[in-house]
């Protein structure tokens, strides 16, 4: 592998950035070069939010992408957006619990994910970012398990620390 | 022989280039002559302001910065940053203070940061050419308000020690004057609280002056000086706007 | 140095080089994008022994730095676009009283308030001088996190040895981001009283500098014009000196290319993937990355291959202000053209690549 460039969407409050933060971290604990960039505007509870995350072996040239390895879309406008700028025999992984219509193309792996009811399985909602991040770090490569969860001890830190096993759990599909 | 009067070490030999009759040179000697008596010349910071006194740093004979027009507070509150233990003033006049830069006094006052502000108000741009300053009685004739100043037009003239001692950083806050020897004496007074109360570390501390601008006003200094007593004097009041210890203890 | 790297945002490892570059002098007014810069001040500062005041508007936070700077402070601000553009008259007072100051802007789309998405129209106001009189300021242009880390760690030096401003221009891409970061180490801090010592024009009361009761002035004020002029020269002799010492750039792959980009911060690294696409269509491209702004570059363009180049473009995020310089620096040699976006937005690097085959189209 050269480069992983990747898309994380979706609205404020699903955990978006966090996914695309966490994967830019285990990559940089892997020793990869990395870049994580967030949208940013006029703050508002509720709106959307993407980000997106190059991963390369070598320094990264742009930050910004145009198209994507991978796409992670957890509703509908987002996959609206983004399911054009995946590169043909690229990942889009989307949120099927709340996304109502199907992939439209067919010259891209797509995975469907029921997040509402994985989450609802580990009783607890909060953890259907994990679940997707799960899915997508075991299903494409772009860094390792483990390295997940050493981003998860740097991120998860003080009260937060207690979440870990939780979404290691939920990391896992378990 | 033992000499009964000195020349303060705390100013320059430089004469001024203030105006006979001008009251900058009085205000000046009294400030620098309490900070000899204190012992604080070699541990204080002065900043300058724009209009008359800007070459105040050429006369004051401590440490100087000279500030941008209205800014002198924002400077002093850099100062104070870095040198936490030493005396810290600024020396602004009306147009400075109370037009352009009521921002940053403001602002100063409501830190409380712990230096003292010396606010020169004879109610004109003197540097300038005698126009129209926020503190011009009403009536009064400017270059800007040449049939005298209209509350219609222009509003009251702004009393900013009167609202710097509403705000809580604000400790001390005296309206002086320097028409009369007695006057001058309890200026110096004042000005040695302030110090003293900046020394403690209490908050912030302003001495307003009225004083006299006899060529853009266009009177003989002695007129001037009646001036004030009769006019400014009738809307500035004299006296402590507001003394924080007494009014706690009161 | 430490070895191990840390994932940070652009604006808190901004605020971090600063700190470590020995900066304990933080004064600022919230604007977007690099409010994160004095949050981080905020919490951070005290913990160094440092001061964080939040100024009531952008001039009140310049002046402070003037004054803290005139006292021999170690001073850091930033803000962004209409904030620097507030900050003007002091930049101008602090160069003619040669007070040292380090100062960043994530600059954003303008003019006016614009809008909040990166932008790099402040060029002109930075590298002409966007307040009163005959002035410099060297400016650093970061393209990474990295970059700009070390540029600050740098510039707090930099700043106390030329006397003077030192502006590092990010744009809010850079500053809103996050990269694998690898942070120096702390430098180390004078006390007090040991400033008049160090920096013997600094104002620090006499007290502190022994039997020498000589007063120091912090002054721009030069009323008679034989004193001002003799100041002015004096001042662009140090910066005549500058301009040689401080000139840095970065060349691309410029043996044997057809067109050469010029671009600087964010807008360079999108041209680094437009050349790579234009080697996949047969297109040999190089570029020359600007470090310094000012002083501009101008011998980068000396290395350029001539017998192979046949135009250059400069890649901008604005409607072409460095344009002129790039024009300056080829004096006529090539055809210079202008890839730019403006208002925020920023191209794409097919966007840039296929601009670049326009323009050599265009000659043919």
């Amino acid at each position: 592998m050269s480069t992983y460039k990747m898309f994380f969407a979706g609205s404020g409050g699903q955990g978006v950035l966090l996914m695309g933060k966490l994967v830019t971290y285990a990559a940089m604990l892997e020793g990869k070069e990395a870049t994580f960039l967030p949208s940013y505007g006029p703050e508002m509870r509720g709106g959307t939010a993407n980000c997106t995350v190059v991963v390369s072996d070598k320094p990264v040239s742009s930050p910004l992408i145009y198209e994507a390895d991978i796409a992670v879309v957890m509703n509908r406008p987002s996959m609206d957006k983004f399911e054009p700028m995946v590169k043909p025999g690229g990942f889009m992984f989307y949120n099927e619990s709340i996304i109502d219509r199907k992939p439209a193309r067919d010259d891209i792996k797509t995975v469907a994910v029921d997040l509402a009811a994985r989450s609802a399985a580990l009783g607890n909602d909060k953890v259907a970012n994990m679940v997707m991040l799960g899915e997508v770090v075991r299903g494409t490569g772009v860094v390792q398990v483990e390295s997940v969860f050493k981003a998860f001890e740097k991120e998860f830190t003080g009260r937060k620390a207690a979440l870990i096993p939780l979404n290691q759990k939920a990391f896992m599909g378990e | 022989m033992k000499p009964i009067f000195e020349y303060t070490k705390g100013m320059t030999e430089m004469p001024t280039h203030y105006c006979p009759g001008c009251t900058h040179g009085i205000a000046h000697r009294i400030i620098m002559e309490v900070l000899e008596e204190m012992g604080d010349l070699g541990n204080t910071i002065g900043v300058a302001p724009i209009g008359c006194s800007v070459m105040a740093h050429q006369y004051m004979n401590v440490d100087m910065c000279e500030a941008a027009h209205g800014r002198a507070p924002a400077v002093a509150s850099g100062i104070r940053r870095v040198h936490p233990d030493k005396v810290v003033f600024t020396y602004q006049g009306d147009g400075d203070l109370a037009s352009i830069g009521t921002g940053e006094i403001i602002h100063a006052a409501v830190r409380g940061e712990k230096f003292t502000t010396f606010f020169i108000n004879n109610g004109i741009y003197g540097m300038t050419g005698g126009q129209m300053a926020p503190t011009t009685l009403i009536g009064q004739r400017s270059t800007t308000s040449q049939d005298g100043r209209s509350k219609e037009l222009n509003g009251m003239p702004v009393k900013m020690s009167e609202m710097i001692a509403t705000i809580d950083g604000a400790v001390y806050v005296e309206r002086v004057a320097l028409d009369s020897p007695a006057h001058i004496r309890q200026a110096k007074k004042a000005v040695r609280k302030a110090f003293e109360l900046q020394k403690q570390g209490k908050g912030f501390t302003l001495i307003e002056f009225l004083s006299t601008c006899p060529t853009n006003w266009g009177m003989t200094p002695v007129k001037a000086l009646e001036w004030v007593r009769n006019n400014v004097m009738a809307y500035y009041p004299l006296g402590v706007i507001k003394d924080a210890k007494e009014e706690e203890q009161a | 140095m430490t070895t191990d790297k840390v994932l940070m945002k652009g604006n808190e490892a901004f605020a971090e080089a600063a700190i470590r570059g020995g900066a304990r002098l933080y004064f600022g007014y919230p604007i977007t994008p690099q409010s994160e810069v004095p949050e981080y001040m905020s919490r951070e500062l005290p913990k160094h022994g440092g001061c964080f005041v939040q100024a009531e508007s952008e001039l009140g936070a310049i002046n402070m730095a003037y004054g803290a700077g005139a006292a021999g402070g170690t001073v850091f601000i930033s803000s962004s676009s209409p904030g620097i553009a507030l900050m003007q008259e002091g930049m101008s007072f602090l160069c003619s009283a040669e007070v040292p100051l380090l100062a960043m802007n994530v600059s954003r789309g303008g003019p006016g308030i614009g809008g909040i998405q990166p932008g790099q129209a402040d060029y002109y106001q930075v590298t002409r001088g966007g307040g009163n009189g005959d002035y410099r300021i060297p400016v650093f242009a970061p393209s990474s996190i990295q970059e700009a880390v070390d540029l600050l760690y740098e510039g707090t030096e930099l700043a106390q040895y030329w006397r003077n401003p030192i502006m590092i221009l990010a744009d809010g891409m850079i500053g809103q981001m996050m990269e694998p970061v690898r942070l120096p180490d702390f430098k180390p801090v004078p006390k007090p009283n040991e400033i008049a010592g160090l920096r013997d024009w600094a104002c620090t009361g006499y007290a502190d500098r022994g039997g020498d009761q000589n007063r120091r002035v912090v002054k721009s004020l030069r009323m008679q014009p034989e004193k001002l002029e003799e100041h002015v020269e004096k001042l662009f002799a140090k910066y005549a000196l500058a301009e040689k010492e401080l000139c840095r750039y970065e060349t691309e792959n410029l043996q044997g290319a057809e067109v050469v980009f010029v671009a600087f911060g964010t807008t360079a690294r999108i041209c680094r993937e437009a050349c790579e696409l234009l080697a996949e269509q047969g297109v040999k491209a190089g570029l020359i990355r600007p470090i310094s702004l000012w002083p501009f570059p101008n011998k980068a363009f000396d290395e350029i291959d001539f017998a192979s180049t046949k135009a250059v473009i400069s890649t901008e995020l604005s409607m072409g202000q460095m344009l002129t310089d790039v024009q300056i620096a080829l004096n006529g040699r090539l055809p210079v053209a202008l890839c730019h976006r403006t208002g925020g937005m920023v191209p794409t690097s097919p966007e840039v690549a296929a601009r670049a085959k326009a323009v050599l189209e265009g000659l043919k």
